[in-house]
């Protein structure tokens, strides 16, 4: 299953960086709502800072949307879908691939995002190992809730505005917890935020397992 | 043994019966025409050999397997060209190939024959997909499933998109591998060519088979 894995991934990934849609245009766009965000909100410096944390977040899940809607069209354009079916490959082996080349272009924009606030909000960064286990943690999570609900909606007909109505309320434990381990990453409130890494990680094994038992049922339904 | 044997299939697609009664027995080499309107239920017929496609009532064995209780069995011995092609666009013909293969177990070492046999040219192996023809992408649709090596080739207008060559050479595979003693159940409108390489002639209207003779 293993070797199932990492071929789907690497297809996924090799599929990305040849069309380098993560970088030209999702980096972008994360970019432009930071900025957005910071115009809003620059006139209050303070509040800006508070909500440094939540904006990140945010903006990490409208970055996911788009990430899942990519992911899912790869296999829904031409019939790859059906094909995966027939080469007789495990399900949980095309979720677990999916979700981890999601994962990794998640991380790659978060990296991105956290020089962003740093630069744009002022942001100081008290914790690197809070930040980075909180991007690590919170990934896993998203990007299984998200390949999940991707097989969902694969099959509706405006699933590109079905997936973000259900992928963002299942995300919000995420927004909630990340954004909480972030205050304390970043010093603006006193919070314990590795007890709500503990949250983001029983979130992410809920996900991981439940993507593991219904992946196949989605994929031959959907 | 039949190769294919259903019996009462009726199948739905949404609300409606694609298929309403079909039985059908198809013996090992035979080249099987499926001929009727747009509608008719051919595709679905396909499907449900495939396993793809679930069935509402009636019984289906594809290869001694049951298409509802063993279909992973019956996937992995059929090899199906549908409308779609399963290409990835932004991949390279021989990526494509190499991941199909790699996934459905077969040795990627065939591809090069399986390529050299579609005519699918060396300077084109390592183009991305989305540059190919149709026809192109349509061989090197098929090449992918040559290189299975399937017992039981489910072809749904196989010559769709194809130049004058390219349909020679796809005729040429089909009888080559019903020779080599695989079942070939195809579906086409294109009556005048396929009903010279077909051994049998079955007419599907209406989700039901209304005509079927030998050849």
């Amino acid at each position: 299953m293993w070797r199932d894995i990492v071929l789907v991934a690497g297809k996924d990934l090799r599929i990305e960086s040849r069309s380098r849609v993560t970088f030209s245009q999702v980096v972008p766009f994360a970019g432009l709502v930071l900025v957005l965000f910071g115009f809003a909100l620059d006139a209050n410096r303070p509040v800006l800072e508070r909500a440094t944390s939540g904006l990140f977040w945010i903006t990490v899940m409208f970055v996911t949307t788009l990430a899942v809607q990519r992911s899912t069209s790869i296999e829904t354009t031409d019939g790859a879908r059906r094909a995966l079916l027939l080469a007789g490959i495990e399900p949980v082996a095309v979720f677990v691939g999916k979700a981890a080349a999601i994962a990794v272009q998640l991380l790659a924009v978060e990296l991105v995002l956290v020089g962003g606030i740093v630069v744009l909000y002022g942001a100081d960064i008290e914790s690197f190992a809070l930040v980075a286990a909180t991007c690590l943690v919170a990934t896993v999570g998203i990007a299984g809730a998200g390949t999940l609900l991707g097989a969902l909606v694969a099959g509706v007909r405006a699933r590109e505005t079905v997936l973000p109505i259900l992928l963002l309320p299942v995300l919000a434990p995420v927004l909630i917890g990340a954004t909480r381990a972030f205050d304390d990453a970043l010093g603006s409130v006193a919070v314990d935020g590795w007890a709500w890494l503990g949250m983001l990680a029983g979130f992410g094994a809920v996900n991981l397992v439940l993507g593991a038992l219904t992946y196949g049922v989605l994929l031959e339904e959907t | 043994m039949p190769i294919i044997a259903l019996d009462g299939v009726v199948a739905l697609l949404g609300r409606f019966p694609a298929l309403a009664g079909v039985d059908l027995a198809v013996g090992s080499g035979e080249i099987v025409l499926l001929q009727g309107p747009n509608g008719a239920g051919k595709s679905t017929l396909l499907r449900v050999c495939a396993g793809l496609q679930r069935i509402e009532s009636g019984r289906a064995l594809v290869l001694d397997h049951d298409v509802v209780t063993d279909r992973a069995a019956v996937r992995r011995s059929v090899g199906l060209l549908g409308h779609d092609t399963a290409l990835y666009d932004d991949l390279s013909v021989e990526e494509n190939l190499r991941f199909w293969a790699r996934v459905s177990r077969v040795d990627a070492a065939a591809l090069d024959g399986a390529l050299d046999r579609l005519g699918v040219a060396d300077r084109l192996r390592n183009v991305p997909v989305r540059h190919l023809s149709a026809g192109q992408r349509r061989r090197t649709a098929l090449a992918a499933v040559v290189v299975r090596r399937p017992q039981l080739w489910l072809l749904d207008e196989p010559h769709a998109g194809l130049d004058q060559s390219g349909r020679d050479l796809i005729d040429g595979l089909i009888r080559s591998a019903a020779a080599a003693g695989a079942t070939v159940l195809l579906a086409s409108h294109e009556l005048d060519r396929t009903i010279e390489l077909a051994s049998r002639h079955v007419t599907v209207a209406g989700g039901t088979i209304t005509r079927d003779r030998t050849v």
